[in-house]
């Protein structure tokens, strides 16, 4: 390594890099990321650093130029987005296939790989210029700026609802009724008894017909005389008094004496 | 009061642009028509001659903005809210404005790269883009379409108004 120029600063060879010279590892990457807006964008710079025409471009030219472009940044350990491989591929296809005899009947059974990258290559570069172009029309907020006024209007009285005394008085009626209920009581237990409930069922079934199971419960005697009332019925069926039918699925629960 | 005068208080005193259906609502006790109001907008139009400002008819109705020479000095203000959006950023906005309605499939095929969601979101962000439907294709893949908010703020009333773009047929080797 040592002897070899390395670089030539004012015409003045230099032999080893400066020690105050660092070149970030991601220098490069972020020159190529920045400069180039993937691969039809490099494509369109080889073509365009020639001066030539896309319709004109020999691809195999620019294949060469486009893999040693790829072949740089390997070099130099860029991660390439695998866009850029992707497109190297296809260019390799391409010039592969301009160098083999065509086969005649294959002549239009597919889209030429050539005038389909040409046509997208057209097409990059009017969106390209379309972008330079919405950029340069005036915007809001950059060129332009709305005017706008600070309107001077007359306070305005906040449009509240009305409260009438009834409300007022309604309203301290239900803060005492809560506070009743919020007063401590004795509860005392009812007591239920399994025995009682099922001769009650017993006779409320004695007539025959069967009874729709919702029916057997009375809601308004609360959780624990309907759980009664429940375990009740359980215990008939247990003990074969009573059966439980249902005609089909989903329709009415039926109870019925044996 | 005349009317001019009142349409131009409304104009300066509203944030958003206000169009003539707007306009000819909020002047409904006045009973004022069309004609009349399309009357005071140009003379509203003249009286900005030779003035800093200039009332003008974007996507959305009518706006008063400071006329582009005095950006320089105007955008001194507003120092942080200058931004240069990224050439990928713009890319991505003129294929949705050139070619909508399309998919992150079709902006992708036209730009050779990955859309990022960073500038979708950042365009939503901006309202400058919308979602208008899906794709009837595998995936459902959103469609895109610039909003009248685009348009306002490039200055434009139509996408008609857009810079054309090169002609589409070669111009075959010019050079």
């Amino acid at each position: 390594m040592t002897g070899a120029v390395v670089a030539k600063v004012r015409g003045t060879p230099l032999h080893e890099f400066p020690e105050n010279l660092y070149i970030p590892p991601d220098a490069l990457r972020v020159v190529l990321e920045e400069t180039f807006e993937g691969p039809l964008d490099l494509l369109l710079y080889l073509i365009q650093r020639r001066n030539l025409d896309i319709m004109a471009v020999s691809v195999t030219e620019v294949t060469e130029q486009y893999l040693g472009y790829i072949a740089v940044m390997e070099r130099l350990r860029i991660e390439l987005a695998a866009e850029y491989l992707l497109m190297a591929a296809l260019l390799a296809e391409i010039k592969s296939r301009l160098l083999l005899p065509k086969p005649a009947e294959e002549e239009d059974a597919e889209e030429d790989p050539r005038a389909q990258l040409v046509r997208r290559l057209k097409e990059y570069e009017r969106i390209k210029q379309a972008a330079v172009e919405l950029d340069g029309l005036p915007r809001l907020g950059r060129d332009l700026f709305p005017v706008l006024l600070t309107a001077d209007l007359p306070p305005r009285t906040p449009n509240l609802p009305k409260v009438t005394v009834d409300q007022l008085a309604d309203a301290f009626r239900q803060v005492l009724v809560r506070a009743e209920r919020g007063r401590s009581h004795a509860v005392p237990r009812e007591s239920l008894s399994v025995r009682a409930r099922m001769v009650r069922l017993l006779e409320s079934l004695g007539h025959g017909k069967p009874v729709a199971f919702e029916r057997l419960f009375d809601p308004g005697e609360g959780r624990a005389g309907l759980v009664v009332t429940f375990l009740a019925l359980l215990e008939l069926c247990r003990e074969g008094r009573i059966e439980v039918l249902q005609r089909e699925p989903l329709a009415p629960i039926q109870v019925q004496l044996r | 009061m005349i009317l001019p005068d009142i349409v131009e208080a409304l104009l300066l005193a509203s944030p958003e642009p206000l169009d003539e259906r707007q306009l000819l609502s909020l002047l409904a006790d006045e009973g004022v028509d069309r004609g009349e109001l399309e009357a005071a907008l140009a003379r509203l139009r003249r009286n900005c001659e030779g003035r800093p400002l200039e009332l003008v008819r974007v996507a959305g109705g009518w706006r008063y903005q400071v006329r582009r020479e005095f950006s320089p000095w105007v955008s001194r203000l507003f120092p942080e809210k200058v931004g240069r959006y990224s050439r990928a950023l713009l890319e991505t906005l003129a294929v949705i404005a050139y070619r909508q309605p399309v998919t992150r499939g079709d902006i992708e095929a036209i730009r050779g790269v990955t859309v990022s969601s960073q500038i979708i979101r950042t365009l939503e962000a901006r309202e400058w883009i919308r979602v208008v439907g899906h794709k009837e294709v595998p995936g459902r893949p959103a469609l895109y379409r610039t909003t009248d908010k685009f348009l306002a703020d490039f200055n434009l009333e139509a996408l008609e108004q857009l810079p054309p773009l090169p002609a589409d047929e070669d111009k075959t080797n010019t050079d």
